[in-house]
Protein backbone atom coordinates (compact mmCIF):
# COMPACT_ATOMS: atom_id res chain seq x y z
CA UNK A 1 0.00 0.00 0.00
CA UNK A 2 3.02 2.36 0.19
CA UNK A 3 2.03 3.74 -3.67
CA UNK A 4 -1.42 4.77 -1.99
CA UNK A 5 1.00 8.21 -0.83
CA UNK A 6 1.76 8.77 -4.56
CA UNK A 7 -1.71 8.86 -5.86
CA UNK A 8 -2.02 11.95 -8.33
CA UNK A 9 1.51 13.28 -8.63
CA UNK A 10 2.05 14.08 -12.43
CA UNK A 11 -0.72 16.84 -11.87
CA UNK A 12 0.95 18.30 -8.97
CA UNK A 13 4.30 17.81 -11.30
CA UNK A 14 2.55 19.92 -14.03
CA UNK A 15 1.21 22.68 -11.91
CA UNK A 16 4.61 22.98 -10.67
CA UNK A 17 5.96 23.25 -14.07
CA UNK A 18 3.29 25.53 -14.99
CA UNK A 19 4.15 27.92 -11.93
CA UNK A 20 7.40 27.46 -12.38
CA UNK A 21 7.58 28.42 -15.90
CA UNK A 22 4.85 30.98 -15.90
CA UNK A 23 6.84 33.94 -14.19
CA UNK A 24 10.18 33.51 -16.07
CA UNK A 25 8.03 33.29 -19.69
CA UNK A 26 6.01 37.16 -18.24
CA UNK A 27 9.79 38.53 -17.52
CA UNK A 28 10.72 37.21 -20.80
CA UNK A 29 7.95 38.60 -22.50
CA UNK A 30 8.17 41.78 -21.16
CA UNK A 31 11.90 42.32 -21.80
CA UNK A 32 10.93 42.00 -25.38
CA UNK A 33 8.19 44.22 -25.52
CA UNK A 34 9.21 46.49 -22.73
CA UNK A 35 9.91 50.56 -23.64
CA UNK A 36 13.81 51.25 -22.40
CA UNK A 37 14.70 54.90 -21.46
CA UNK A 38 18.10 55.10 -19.93
CA UNK A 39 19.01 57.64 -17.52
CA UNK A 40 21.47 58.94 -15.24
CA UNK A 41 20.58 58.29 -11.78
CA UNK A 42 17.86 55.29 -12.70
CA UNK A 43 21.17 52.85 -12.35
CA UNK A 44 21.52 53.68 -8.45
CA UNK A 45 19.46 52.09 -5.79
CA UNK A 46 16.81 53.99 -3.81
CA UNK A 47 17.71 55.42 -0.71
CA UNK A 48 15.01 58.22 -0.01
CA UNK A 49 16.98 60.56 -2.82
CA UNK A 50 19.71 60.71 -1.24
CA UNK A 51 22.85 58.59 -2.65
CA UNK A 52 23.07 55.71 -1.18
CA UNK A 53 25.87 55.27 1.38
CA UNK A 54 27.53 51.91 2.36
CA UNK A 55 26.32 48.30 1.82
CA UNK A 56 23.08 47.27 2.31
CA UNK A 57 24.62 43.85 3.33
CA UNK A 58 24.97 44.67 7.17
CA UNK A 59 25.16 42.30 10.03
CA UNK A 60 22.04 41.20 11.38
CA UNK A 61 20.60 41.64 15.18
CA UNK A 62 20.71 38.55 17.25
CA UNK A 63 17.39 38.81 18.21
CA UNK A 64 16.01 37.38 14.35
CA UNK A 65 18.88 33.55 15.21
CA UNK A 66 16.78 33.45 18.59
CA UNK A 67 12.99 33.54 16.96
CA UNK A 68 14.50 31.06 14.34
CA UNK A 69 16.24 28.81 16.85
CA UNK A 70 13.01 29.10 18.67
CA UNK A 71 11.16 28.05 16.10
CA UNK A 72 13.29 24.96 14.55
CA UNK A 73 12.45 23.37 17.94
CA UNK A 74 8.98 24.51 17.77
CA UNK A 75 8.25 23.22 13.90
CA UNK A 76 9.90 19.96 14.99
CA UNK A 77 6.88 19.48 17.94
CA UNK A 78 4.14 20.25 15.21
CA UNK A 79 6.35 17.41 13.04
CA UNK A 80 5.86 15.43 15.42
CA UNK A 81 2.80 15.97 16.72
CA UNK A 82 0.68 14.96 13.23
CA UNK A 83 1.62 11.28 13.32
CA UNK A 84 0.11 11.24 17.06
CA UNK A 85 -2.82 12.89 16.18
CA UNK A 86 -3.15 10.53 13.38
CA UNK A 87 -2.91 7.61 15.50
CA UNK A 88 -4.76 9.09 18.61
CA UNK A 89 -7.66 10.08 15.85
CA UNK A 90 -8.20 6.28 14.45
CA UNK A 91 -8.04 4.10 17.56
CA UNK A 92 -10.63 1.81 18.05
CA UNK A 93 -12.67 1.75 21.10
CA UNK A 94 -11.21 -1.59 22.44
CA UNK A 95 -7.84 0.11 23.07
CA UNK A 96 -9.23 2.64 25.66
CA UNK A 97 -6.27 2.15 27.52
CA UNK A 98 -3.91 2.82 24.92
CA UNK A 99 -5.83 6.20 24.03
CA UNK A 100 -5.51 6.97 27.66
CA UNK A 101 -1.69 6.90 27.47
CA UNK A 102 -0.95 8.48 24.09
CA UNK A 103 -2.54 11.18 26.10
CA UNK A 104 -0.50 11.40 28.50
CA UNK A 105 2.45 11.04 26.83
CA UNK A 106 2.01 14.05 24.72
CA UNK A 107 1.15 15.86 27.66
CA UNK A 108 4.37 15.21 29.17
CA UNK A 109 5.58 16.03 25.85
CA UNK A 110 4.28 19.22 25.04
CA UNK A 111 5.07 19.78 29.04
CA UNK A 112 8.69 19.74 28.43
CA UNK A 113 8.82 22.20 25.41
CA UNK A 114 6.15 24.67 26.89
CA UNK A 115 8.71 24.49 29.92
CA UNK A 116 11.27 25.56 27.52
CA UNK A 117 9.25 28.43 26.39
CA UNK A 118 8.58 29.67 29.12
CA UNK A 119 12.52 29.46 30.06
CA UNK A 120 13.18 31.49 26.69
CA UNK A 121 10.46 33.89 27.93
CA UNK A 122 11.55 34.74 31.63
CA UNK A 123 15.49 35.02 30.08
CA UNK A 124 13.87 37.66 27.74
CA UNK A 125 14.71 35.47 24.26
CA UNK A 126 11.47 36.70 23.51
CA UNK A 127 11.74 40.08 24.14
CA UNK A 128 11.82 42.46 20.92
CA UNK A 129 14.24 45.29 21.68
CA UNK B 1 16.94 -1.82 -12.51
CA UNK B 2 13.76 -4.71 -13.71
CA UNK B 3 12.31 -4.07 -10.37
CA UNK B 4 12.55 -0.27 -10.47
CA UNK B 5 10.51 -0.35 -14.08
CA UNK B 6 7.99 -2.68 -12.45
CA UNK B 7 7.72 -0.47 -9.16
CA UNK B 8 7.03 2.71 -11.48
CA UNK B 9 4.18 0.80 -13.48
CA UNK B 10 2.61 0.00 -10.66
CA UNK B 11 3.04 3.38 -9.54
CA UNK B 12 1.57 5.08 -13.18
CA UNK B 13 -1.61 2.60 -12.81
CA UNK B 14 -2.06 3.34 -9.16
CA UNK B 15 -1.94 7.09 -10.27
CA UNK B 16 -4.60 6.40 -13.00
CA UNK B 17 -7.73 8.61 -11.29
CA UNK B 18 -11.30 7.85 -12.87
CA UNK B 19 -12.83 10.72 -14.87
CA UNK B 20 -16.84 10.92 -13.82
CA UNK B 21 -19.69 9.33 -15.72
CA UNK B 22 -21.42 12.92 -16.52
CA UNK B 23 -17.78 14.01 -18.62
CA UNK B 24 -18.29 10.91 -20.59
CA UNK B 25 -22.11 11.16 -21.27
CA UNK B 26 -21.53 14.92 -22.04
CA UNK B 27 -18.89 14.23 -24.28
CA UNK B 28 -21.19 11.76 -25.78
CA UNK B 29 -23.66 14.38 -26.68
CA UNK B 30 -21.33 16.67 -28.87
CA UNK B 31 -20.47 13.21 -30.55
CA UNK B 32 -17.20 12.53 -29.19
CA UNK B 33 -16.82 9.04 -27.13
CA UNK B 34 -14.18 9.19 -24.87
CA UNK B 35 -12.26 6.09 -25.11
CA UNK B 36 -11.49 3.45 -22.36
CA UNK B 37 -8.22 3.91 -21.84
CA UNK B 38 -9.04 7.75 -21.41
CA UNK B 39 -7.44 7.76 -18.56
CA UNK B 40 -4.56 9.66 -16.61
CA UNK B 41 -2.81 12.30 -19.05
CA UNK B 42 -6.16 13.91 -20.74
CA UNK B 43 -8.33 13.89 -17.62
CA UNK B 44 -5.24 15.14 -15.94
CA UNK B 45 -4.52 18.00 -18.68
CA UNK B 46 -8.54 18.96 -18.34
CA UNK B 47 -8.48 19.38 -14.27
CA UNK B 48 -5.25 21.16 -14.75
CA UNK B 49 -6.69 23.69 -17.55
CA UNK B 50 -10.22 24.11 -14.94
CA UNK B 51 -7.42 24.99 -12.24
CA UNK B 52 -5.37 26.93 -13.53
CA UNK B 53 -8.66 29.32 -15.21
CA UNK B 54 -10.12 29.19 -12.08
CA UNK B 55 -7.05 30.02 -10.08
CA UNK B 56 -6.14 33.49 -12.67
CA UNK B 57 -9.53 34.52 -12.97
CA UNK B 58 -9.92 34.17 -9.02
CA UNK B 59 -6.69 36.18 -8.19
CA UNK B 60 -7.41 39.16 -11.12
CA UNK B 61 -11.11 39.58 -9.80
CA UNK B 62 -9.47 39.63 -5.90
CA UNK B 63 -7.24 42.65 -7.30
CA UNK B 64 -10.84 44.52 -8.52
CA UNK B 65 -12.52 43.53 -5.40
CA UNK B 66 -9.86 44.58 -3.18
CA UNK B 67 -9.84 48.61 -5.20
CA UNK B 68 -13.49 48.26 -4.62
CA UNK B 69 -14.07 47.21 -1.03
CA UNK B 70 -11.65 49.71 0.12
CA UNK B 71 -12.88 52.43 -1.99
CA UNK B 72 -16.20 51.66 -0.43
CA UNK B 73 -14.50 51.75 3.58
CA UNK B 74 -13.17 55.12 3.08
CA UNK B 75 -16.81 56.14 1.03
CA UNK B 76 -14.60 56.91 -2.15
CA UNK B 77 -15.91 55.40 -6.17
CA UNK B 78 -12.76 53.18 -6.52
CA UNK B 79 -11.97 52.23 -10.34
CA UNK B 80 -14.97 52.30 -12.55
CA UNK B 81 -13.42 54.16 -16.18
CA UNK B 82 -11.97 50.95 -18.20
CA UNK B 83 -15.02 48.28 -18.88
CA UNK B 84 -18.11 48.19 -17.43
CA UNK B 85 -17.59 49.46 -13.50
CA UNK B 86 -14.05 48.87 -13.53
CA UNK B 87 -14.11 45.43 -14.50
CA UNK B 88 -11.08 45.53 -16.75
CA UNK B 89 -8.91 47.73 -14.69
CA UNK B 90 -6.78 44.90 -13.68
CA UNK B 91 -5.99 43.54 -17.31
CA UNK B 92 -5.70 47.38 -18.11
CA UNK B 93 -2.82 47.59 -15.42
CA UNK B 94 -1.40 44.01 -16.03
CA UNK B 95 -0.53 45.40 -19.63
CA UNK B 96 0.76 48.25 -18.25
CA UNK B 97 3.22 46.77 -16.46
CA UNK B 98 4.33 44.46 -19.43
CA UNK B 99 5.48 47.38 -20.74
CA UNK B 100 7.41 49.26 -17.95
CA UNK B 101 11.00 48.95 -17.81
CA UNK B 102 12.66 46.57 -15.94
CA UNK B 103 14.93 48.08 -14.06
CA UNK B 104 18.36 46.67 -12.23
CA UNK B 105 20.43 48.67 -10.37
CA UNK B 106 24.01 48.46 -10.59
CA UNK B 107 24.92 46.78 -7.37
CA UNK B 108 22.32 43.81 -7.23
CA UNK B 109 23.00 40.55 -7.75
CA UNK B 110 21.40 40.06 -11.00
CA UNK B 111 20.75 36.30 -10.66
CA UNK B 112 18.87 36.17 -7.81
CA UNK B 113 17.06 39.14 -7.96
CA UNK B 114 15.49 37.53 -11.09
CA UNK B 115 14.73 34.18 -8.92
CA UNK B 116 13.54 35.72 -6.47
CA UNK B 117 10.00 37.11 -7.56
CA UNK B 118 9.52 33.64 -9.00
CA UNK B 119 10.71 31.52 -5.85
CA UNK B 120 7.68 34.17 -4.30
CA UNK B 121 5.15 32.75 -7.22
CA UNK B 122 5.73 28.77 -7.27
CA UNK B 123 4.20 27.69 -4.42
CA UNK B 124 1.48 30.03 -3.63
CA UNK B 125 -0.09 28.40 -7.03
CA UNK B 126 1.20 25.03 -6.56
CA UNK B 127 -0.58 24.85 -3.36
CA UNK B 128 -3.85 24.68 -5.79
CA UNK B 129 -3.38 21.35 -6.85
CA UNK B 130 -4.77 20.56 -2.90
CA UNK B 131 -7.55 22.93 -3.05
CA UNK B 132 -10.75 20.65 -3.21
CA UNK B 133 -12.41 23.09 -5.90
CA UNK B 134 -15.21 20.57 -6.14
CA UNK B 135 -15.56 16.89 -5.16
CA UNK B 136 -14.14 16.22 -8.66
CA UNK B 137 -12.25 19.59 -9.54
CA UNK B 138 -9.50 18.58 -7.47
CA UNK B 139 -5.72 17.90 -8.18
CA UNK B 140 -4.60 15.35 -5.89
CA UNK B 141 -6.56 14.07 -2.94
CA UNK B 142 -3.49 13.25 -1.04
CA UNK B 143 -3.61 11.45 2.31
CA UNK B 144 -1.54 13.72 3.49
CA UNK B 145 -2.81 17.28 1.81
CA UNK B 146 -2.98 19.50 4.89
CA UNK B 147 0.72 18.63 5.73
CA UNK B 148 1.79 19.29 2.11
CA UNK B 149 -0.13 22.81 1.92
CA UNK B 150 1.85 24.49 4.62
CA UNK B 151 4.99 22.84 3.75
CA UNK B 152 4.65 24.29 -0.04
CA UNK B 153 3.36 27.34 1.15
CA UNK B 154 6.10 27.94 3.93
CA UNK B 155 8.69 27.87 1.06
CA UNK B 156 7.48 31.10 -0.33
CA UNK B 157 9.29 33.36 2.22
CA UNK B 158 12.33 32.38 0.96
CA UNK B 159 11.79 34.55 -1.84
CA UNK B 160 10.84 37.23 -0.27
CA UNK B 161 14.12 36.79 1.95
CA UNK B 162 16.18 36.32 -1.61
CA UNK B 163 14.57 39.57 -3.16
CA UNK B 164 15.27 41.31 -0.06
CA UNK B 165 18.83 40.52 0.05
CA UNK B 166 19.41 40.29 -3.86
CA UNK B 167 18.02 44.12 -3.98
CA UNK B 168 21.16 45.56 -2.19
CA UNK B 169 18.39 48.20 -0.62
CA UNK B 170 18.54 48.81 3.28
CA UNK B 171 14.72 49.13 3.16
CA UNK B 172 14.27 45.61 0.99
CA UNK B 173 16.93 43.56 3.33
CA UNK B 174 15.10 45.19 6.78
CA UNK B 175 11.67 43.92 4.80
CA UNK B 176 12.89 40.32 3.66
CA UNK B 177 14.52 39.88 7.18
CA UNK B 178 11.10 40.88 8.92
CA UNK B 179 8.80 38.97 6.77
CA UNK B 180 11.20 35.61 7.85
CA UNK B 181 10.74 36.71 11.47
CA UNK B 182 6.85 37.17 10.89
CA UNK B 183 6.40 34.05 8.73
CA UNK B 184 8.38 31.34 10.92
CA UNK B 185 6.30 33.13 13.81
CA UNK B 186 3.10 32.69 12.85
CA UNK B 187 3.42 29.57 10.84
CA UNK B 188 3.32 27.52 13.99
CA UNK B 189 0.30 28.67 15.49
CA UNK B 190 -1.15 28.17 11.94
CA UNK B 191 -0.22 24.44 11.70
CA UNK B 192 -1.17 24.06 15.33
CA UNK B 193 -4.34 25.23 14.71
CA UNK B 194 -4.78 23.02 11.73
CA UNK B 195 -3.49 20.03 13.96
CA UNK B 196 -6.37 19.83 15.94
CA UNK B 197 -8.83 19.59 13.26
CA UNK B 198 -6.60 16.88 11.88
CA UNK B 199 -7.03 15.66 15.51
CA UNK B 200 -10.67 15.32 15.71
CA UNK B 201 -10.78 14.14 11.67
CA UNK B 202 -8.14 11.77 12.17
CA UNK B 203 -6.87 12.50 8.32
CA UNK B 204 -5.03 14.96 6.85
CA UNK B 205 -6.51 14.47 3.35
CA UNK B 206 -8.59 17.61 3.00
CA UNK B 207 -11.28 16.22 0.88
CA UNK B 208 -12.18 13.89 4.07
CA UNK B 209 -12.24 16.53 6.06
CA UNK B 210 -15.01 18.01 3.92
CA UNK B 211 -16.63 15.20 3.75
CA UNK B 212 -17.00 14.94 7.10
CA UNK B 213 -17.99 18.10 7.80
CA UNK B 214 -20.88 17.23 6.20
CA UNK B 215 -22.43 14.47 7.55
CA UNK B 216 -24.68 16.50 9.98
CA UNK B 217 -25.11 16.13 13.30
CA UNK B 218 -27.31 15.84 16.03
CA UNK B 219 -30.03 14.27 13.94
CA UNK B 220 -30.31 17.33 11.96
CA UNK B 221 -29.87 17.64 8.22
CA UNK B 222 -28.66 20.54 7.26
CA UNK B 223 -24.87 20.77 6.63
CA UNK B 224 -23.92 24.08 8.44
CA UNK B 225 -24.30 22.22 11.95
CA UNK B 226 -21.39 19.70 12.17
CA UNK B 227 -19.31 22.49 10.50
CA UNK B 228 -16.09 22.35 12.50
CA UNK B 229 -16.49 25.94 12.93
CA UNK B 230 -19.85 26.38 14.50
CA UNK B 231 -19.64 23.91 17.98
CA UNK B 232 -16.14 22.26 17.33
CA UNK B 233 -13.41 24.52 17.09
CA UNK B 234 -14.36 28.20 17.48
CA UNK B 235 -10.88 28.61 19.05
CA UNK B 236 -8.81 26.60 16.41
CA UNK B 237 -11.08 29.22 13.77
CA UNK B 238 -10.06 32.12 15.36
CA UNK B 239 -6.07 31.19 15.86
CA UNK B 240 -5.98 29.72 11.86
CA UNK B 241 -7.78 33.33 10.39
CA UNK B 242 -5.57 35.41 12.70
CA UNK B 243 -2.30 33.45 11.48
CA UNK B 244 -3.30 32.74 7.97
CA UNK B 245 -3.47 37.37 7.98
CA UNK B 246 -0.46 36.88 9.01
CA UNK B 247 1.42 34.73 6.73
CA UNK B 248 -0.08 36.55 3.69
CA UNK B 249 1.34 39.18 4.92
CA UNK B 250 -1.97 41.60 5.21
CA UNK B 251 -2.71 44.26 7.34
CA UNK B 252 -2.72 44.35 10.48
CA UNK B 253 0.68 42.22 9.84
CA UNK B 254 1.98 43.79 6.95
CA UNK B 255 5.30 44.61 8.48
CA UNK B 256 7.63 43.52 5.35
CA UNK B 257 5.79 45.96 3.18
CA UNK B 258 5.23 48.62 5.97
CA UNK B 259 5.03 51.91 3.30
CA UNK B 260 5.34 54.41 6.37
CA UNK B 261 8.55 52.81 7.27
CA UNK B 262 10.15 50.88 4.79
CA UNK B 263 9.10 52.21 0.99
CA UNK B 264 7.51 49.62 0.78
CA UNK B 265 9.51 46.32 2.20
CA UNK B 266 10.99 43.46 -0.21
CA UNK B 267 9.75 44.93 -3.42
CA UNK B 268 10.91 48.85 -2.89
CA UNK B 269 13.43 47.94 -5.99
CA UNK B 270 11.16 45.67 -8.28
CA UNK B 271 9.34 47.26 -11.23
CA UNK B 272 7.50 46.04 -13.81
CA UNK B 273 6.85 42.64 -14.57
CA UNK B 274 8.59 40.98 -11.61
CA UNK B 275 7.08 43.41 -9.64
CA UNK B 276 3.64 41.90 -10.87
CA UNK B 277 4.63 38.56 -10.37
CA UNK B 278 4.78 39.37 -6.72
CA UNK B 279 2.10 41.16 -6.86
CA UNK B 280 0.04 38.22 -8.65
CA UNK B 281 1.88 36.14 -5.83
CA UNK B 282 0.08 37.64 -2.86
CA UNK B 283 -3.60 37.57 -3.94
CA UNK B 284 -2.94 34.01 -4.77
CA UNK B 285 -1.67 33.05 -1.38
CA UNK B 286 -4.55 35.24 -0.07
CA UNK B 287 -7.10 33.28 -1.99
CA UNK B 288 -5.62 29.96 -1.44
CA UNK B 289 -5.59 30.93 2.46
CA UNK B 290 -9.42 31.94 2.23
CA UNK B 291 -10.15 28.42 0.39
CA UNK B 292 -8.35 26.29 3.33
CA UNK B 293 -9.86 28.32 5.78
CA UNK B 294 -13.36 27.24 4.35
CA UNK B 295 -12.09 23.57 3.59
CA UNK B 296 -11.18 23.17 7.07
CA UNK B 297 -13.76 24.99 9.17
CA UNK B 298 -16.94 25.73 6.99
CA UNK B 299 -18.00 22.88 4.91
CA UNK B 300 -15.90 23.53 1.74
CA UNK B 301 -17.98 22.91 -1.29
CA UNK B 302 -20.86 21.63 -0.04
CA UNK B 303 -23.77 24.07 0.69
CA UNK B 304 -24.77 25.30 3.80
CA UNK B 305 -28.03 23.88 3.09
CA UNK B 306 -26.97 20.67 2.92
CA UNK B 307 -28.40 18.05 0.17
CA UNK B 308 -31.50 20.64 -0.28
CA UNK B 309 -31.10 21.78 -3.50
CA UNK B 310 -29.62 18.62 -5.28
CA UNK B 311 -30.87 16.21 -3.44
CA UNK B 312 -34.40 17.24 -1.88
CA UNK B 313 -35.63 19.41 -4.16
CA UNK B 314 -33.85 17.58 -7.25
CA UNK B 315 -33.19 20.81 -9.24
CA UNK B 316 -30.10 18.77 -10.99
CA UNK B 317 -32.70 16.11 -12.30
CA UNK B 318 -35.12 18.74 -13.21
CA UNK B 319 -32.97 21.05 -15.24
CA UNK B 320 -31.41 17.75 -16.90
CA UNK B 321 -34.88 16.56 -18.17
CA UNK B 322 -35.74 20.29 -19.13
CA UNK B 323 -32.47 20.36 -21.28
CA UNK B 324 -32.63 16.94 -22.38
CA UNK B 325 -28.47 16.36 -22.47
CA UNK B 326 -27.78 13.27 -20.34
CA UNK B 327 -24.93 14.10 -17.62
CA UNK B 328 -26.38 17.56 -17.33
CA UNK B 329 -27.33 16.94 -13.97
CA UNK B 330 -23.60 16.09 -12.80
CA UNK B 331 -22.44 19.14 -14.56
CA UNK B 332 -25.22 21.09 -12.31
CA UNK B 333 -23.88 19.33 -9.25
CA UNK B 334 -20.16 20.43 -10.15
CA UNK B 335 -21.46 24.01 -10.74
CA UNK B 336 -23.29 24.15 -7.55
CA UNK B 337 -20.48 23.02 -5.57
CA UNK B 338 -17.74 25.17 -6.95
CA UNK B 339 -20.32 27.83 -6.56
CA UNK B 340 -20.77 27.46 -2.69
CA UNK B 341 -17.29 27.04 -2.50
CA UNK B 342 -16.37 30.29 -4.36
CA UNK B 343 -18.99 32.24 -2.31
CA UNK B 344 -17.30 31.04 1.14
CA UNK B 345 -14.00 31.91 0.12
CA UNK B 346 -14.80 35.30 -1.16
CA UNK B 347 -16.92 36.04 2.05
CA UNK B 348 -13.13 35.58 4.12
CA UNK B 349 -11.28 37.47 1.26
CA UNK B 350 -14.08 39.59 2.12
CA UNK B 351 -13.26 39.98 5.72
CA UNK B 352 -9.61 40.32 5.55
CA UNK B 353 -10.33 43.17 3.16
CA UNK B 354 -12.27 44.92 5.63
CA UNK B 355 -9.53 44.14 8.16
CA UNK B 356 -6.83 46.03 5.90
CA UNK B 357 -9.49 49.14 5.53
CA UNK B 358 -10.02 49.36 9.47
CA UNK B 359 -7.12 48.17 11.77
CA UNK B 360 -3.51 50.00 12.00
CA UNK B 361 -0.43 48.12 11.95
CA UNK B 362 1.48 46.47 14.72
CA UNK B 363 4.23 47.26 16.49
CA UNK B 364 7.11 44.80 15.66
CA UNK B 365 7.33 43.58 19.25
CA UNK B 366 4.05 43.79 19.92
CA UNK B 367 3.53 41.64 16.37
CA UNK B 368 6.27 38.87 17.96
CA UNK B 369 5.22 38.93 21.02
CA UNK B 370 1.60 38.22 20.13
CA UNK B 371 2.54 35.26 18.55
CA UNK B 372 4.88 33.62 21.20
CA UNK B 373 3.30 34.43 24.26
CA UNK B 374 -0.31 34.25 23.03
CA UNK B 375 -1.05 32.31 19.93
CA UNK B 376 1.47 29.27 20.71
CA UNK B 377 0.41 28.95 24.36
CA UNK B 378 -3.45 28.81 23.15
CA UNK B 379 -3.33 26.57 20.63
CA UNK B 380 -1.31 23.79 22.45
CA UNK B 381 -4.03 24.37 25.29
CA UNK B 382 -6.40 24.20 22.30
CA UNK B 383 -5.08 20.86 20.77
CA UNK B 384 -5.72 19.30 24.98
CA UNK B 385 -9.12 20.31 24.63
CA UNK B 386 -9.92 18.38 21.40
CA UNK B 387 -8.15 15.44 22.54
CA UNK B 388 -10.06 15.21 25.75
CA UNK B 389 -13.34 15.80 23.66
CA UNK B 390 -12.09 12.64 21.37
CA UNK B 391 -11.37 10.91 24.36
CA UNK B 392 -14.57 11.59 25.46
CA UNK B 393 -15.89 10.98 22.67
CA UNK B 394 -14.48 7.26 21.73
CA UNK B 395 -14.54 6.14 25.27
CA UNK B 396 -17.36 7.50 27.34
CA UNK B 397 -14.89 7.24 30.15
CA UNK B 398 -15.73 10.08 32.10
CA UNK B 399 -13.51 9.83 35.19
CA UNK B 400 -9.97 9.91 33.59
CA UNK B 401 -11.17 12.83 31.37
CA UNK B 402 -12.42 14.85 33.81
CA UNK B 403 -8.80 14.39 36.20
CA UNK B 404 -7.09 14.94 33.74
CA UNK B 405 -9.09 18.25 32.33
CA UNK B 406 -8.34 19.02 36.04
CA UNK B 407 -5.17 18.87 36.10
CA UNK B 408 -4.75 21.12 32.80
CA UNK B 409 -7.19 23.75 34.32
CA UNK B 410 -4.65 24.05 36.93
CA UNK B 411 -1.38 24.03 34.57
CA UNK B 412 -3.36 26.91 32.10
CA UNK B 413 -4.45 28.44 35.21
CA UNK B 414 -0.98 28.75 36.26
CA UNK B 415 0.09 30.23 33.11
CA UNK B 416 -2.73 32.54 32.82
CA UNK B 417 -1.48 34.11 36.06
CA UNK B 418 1.99 34.32 35.26
CA UNK B 419 0.97 35.94 31.72
CA UNK B 420 -1.16 38.38 33.70
CA UNK B 421 1.73 39.52 36.18
CA UNK B 422 3.72 39.71 33.01
CA UNK B 423 1.41 41.95 30.94
CA UNK B 424 0.37 44.13 34.00
CA UNK B 425 3.95 44.51 35.08
CA UNK B 426 4.48 45.69 31.24
CA UNK B 427 1.31 48.04 31.56
CA UNK B 428 2.90 49.71 34.77
CA UNK B 429 6.16 49.83 33.09
CA UNK B 430 5.06 51.56 29.45
CA UNK B 431 2.99 54.25 31.72
CA UNK B 432 5.17 55.05 34.59
CA UNK B 433 5.98 58.23 33.55
CA UNK B 434 2.35 59.48 33.14
CA UNK B 435 1.23 57.70 36.22
CA UNK B 436 4.30 59.71 38.01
Amino acid sequence: MSHMYLTGFPLLILLLAFAGVMPFLLMTIAQIVQFKAPGKGKYTTYESGMEPFGDARIQFDVKFYMYALLFIVFDIETVFLFPWAITYGNLELDSMAFMGMLLVEMTIFIGILLVGLIYAFRRDALKWQ
Amino acid sequence: MVELVSVLKTMAVSQVQSYPDWLAQLFGFIGVSLPDDFLLFQWAVILFTAIAIVGQAAVVFMVLMERKVLAWLTQRIGPNRVGPFGLLQTLADGVKLLFKEDIMTRDQDKLLFTLGPALFFLPCFVVYALIPFTSELLAIALPTGALLFFALSSISVIGIVISGWASNNKYSLLGGMRSAAQAISYEIPLVLAVLAVVLYAGTMNIRDIIEMQNNGAFGFPFGFISWFSIWLFPLSFIIFFISSIAEVNRIPFDLPEAESELVSGYNTEYTGMKFATFFLAEYAALFAMGALTVCFFFGGYYSPLGGLLSETLKIDVILQSLIGIDGFAGLVRQLEMISWMMLKTYIFIFVAMWIRGSLPRLKPDELMGFSWKFLIPLSLINIFMIAIQKYWHVTSDLTFGLAWAAVLVLGVGGFCVMMSRHFTAKLEERFKPALT
